[in-house]
């Protein structure tokens, strides 16, 4: 019914980076759907060797943050010379600093994370978390194409990576804010495209790709 | 723009989707991974899979059928039914479930809703009320599938939720569900007006037109429905396609 994107013959090594963070599973199974196989690990010498490494996560910034740094895997990821792809809170990690705890995070990128406020005090219009699927605009290659300008995809969370230099796709709830980053070999969405659809599916073969 | 959500719901008994009326009568109408990846490929936004197995064994089949859910489909999905412990939620959320629904279980023990949120994060959290119409704003919370009346009322039960921890409301009229008259909006934009949560409206869809009345009317951020559905006598596309000519925000 799903039909596989990835060539068969493509046997790059792809590592899920595993940490203290939730619900890693649906990464490797939409990876599965597309046709490939990734290894789960928190060990820093497979992840350095992957030819693609993925960051997801979903849970608090500051604890998360104290345990990359405990395990020294935040020295890791920011050494990283391959593809990296963060997805939710591994985006907002790779930001300079998260309102999420008030802790600096990896500086990979120098946009900060923030928390969404409410128009108005007592605004019932405006729910937060931020859940459910919303447009993306701006894209920008290569981890998007052209033909993803306007699509949806689905998205959970409370705090928002500000716009900036890195911005690759921005998404408006509230106010516009940057629903994805771009930065030499560094690449974030904080959206899931594993949960996406077939718009998601895109995205993720785009990365795979590179 | 957020779009609002269009989510079936399968009701699961050992392993298979069945759909009560007014939640008696049962009667089966497929294979929940086939239906769910049909509805997926339809355009559903998202999918809600409640075991309403009593049994150990049929426990044991429903995680089975989580992990299957989890690799082939690529929306999320919250499942519910008989999780009344943490340990019930963790084997979900390995299994692959998005998020987690707590009915009954969290009357009689409200806290669990504070330890789930604590331990897997508000997101994964849906606090579903089933509630019986009294008078006016008075709604009985039940519990049981309907069968039996508690002590609790609809809207302090409800915020009591949204403070302990639930990222979403999932409320069913037991008025309106299976009726397929209509929503129960007006229950509807009082809890939306009373929550900064989404609230996912369940029970009274039978037209096309009863959606475009939750989200405007009934101020519902999700709509929720089964047979409708699983009958074909609405097909998703067909509903996605009204909503969006109607000024519904809607994803195509």
């Amino acid at each position: 019914m799903i039909e596989k994107m990835g060539d068969s013959s493509d046997t790059q090594k792809i590592v899920i980076i595993k940490y203290n963070a939730g619900n890693i599973r649906s990464v490797t199974n939409a990876l599965a759907r597309l046709g490939y196989e990734a290894e789960i690990t928190g060990d820093p010498d497979k992840i350095k060797e992957a030819d693609k490494v993925i960051f997801p996560g979903v849970g608090e910034a500051s604890t998360t943050m104290a345990y990359l740094r405990a395990t020294g895997l935040d020295e890791v990821i920011t050494k990283l010379k391959q593809p990296v792809l963060g997805i939710c809170l591994g985006m907002q990690l790779m930001c300079s600093y998260s309102e999420e705890g008030g802790v600096d995070c990896l500086g990979i990128f120098d946009e900060q994370v923030k928390k969404f406020q409410l128009p108005e005090p007592n605004d019932r219009n405006v729910k937060i978390p931020h859940m459910g699927w919303n447009k993306i605009a701006n894209v920008k290659m290569p981890l998007f194409d052209g033909s993803l300008e306007g699509e949806y995809v689905y998205f959970v969370h409370s705090f928002y990576v500000a716009m900036g230099e890195d911005t690759a796709a921005t998404t408006k709830y509230i106010h516009p804010y940057s629903s994805a980053l771009q930065k030499d070999n560094f690449y974030a969405t904080q959206f899931h495209p594993e949960k996406s659809g077939s718009v998601g599916e895109r995205i993720l073969a785009n990365f795979l790709k590179l | 723009m957020l779009a609002k959500r269009i989510i079936p719901c399968l009701d699961i008994k050992n392993g298979q989707t069945v759909k009560g009326v007014k939640f008696v009568e049962i009667k089966e109408v497929g294979d929940p991974v086939e239906l769910g990846a049909l509805y997926a490929e339809q355009g559903a936004d998202e999918l809600v899979f409640l075991d309403i197995t009593a049994s150990h064994e049929g426990r044991k089949t429903f995680v089975d059928l989580v992990k299957r859910i989890a690799r082939n489909i690529n929306i999320p999905f919250t499942v519910g039914g008989g999780i009344s412990e943490l340990s019930d939620a963790d084997a979900l959320l390995n299994a692959g479930a998005d998020k987690i629904s707590v009915n009954s279980s969290a009357v009689r023990n409200p806290q669990l809703i504070n330890d789930l949120a604590q331990n897997f994060g508000r997101q994964f959290v849906v606090a579903a009320i089933d509630a019986k119409h009294q008078q006016g704003d008075d709604w009985t919370v039940t519990v049981n599938g309907g069968r039996i009346p508690t002590e609790k009322k609809l809207f302090s039960w409800a915020s009591e939720c949204e403070e302990r921890g639930a990222g979403e409301i999932l409320f069913t009229s037991m008025d309106h569900d299976g009726v397929k008259q209509g929503f129960a909006n007006e229950a509807l934009a009082k809890l939306s007006d009373e929550l900064n949560i989404p609230i996912i409206a369940s029970g009274g869809a039978g037209a096309m037109e009863h959606f475009k009345d939750v989200f405007t009317i009934g101020k519902a951020d999700a709509g929720l429905a089964a047979s409708i559905f699983h009958f074909k006598e609405i097909p998703i596309p067909e509903l996605k396609a009204y909503l969006n000519k109607e000024g519904i925000p809607i994803r195509l």
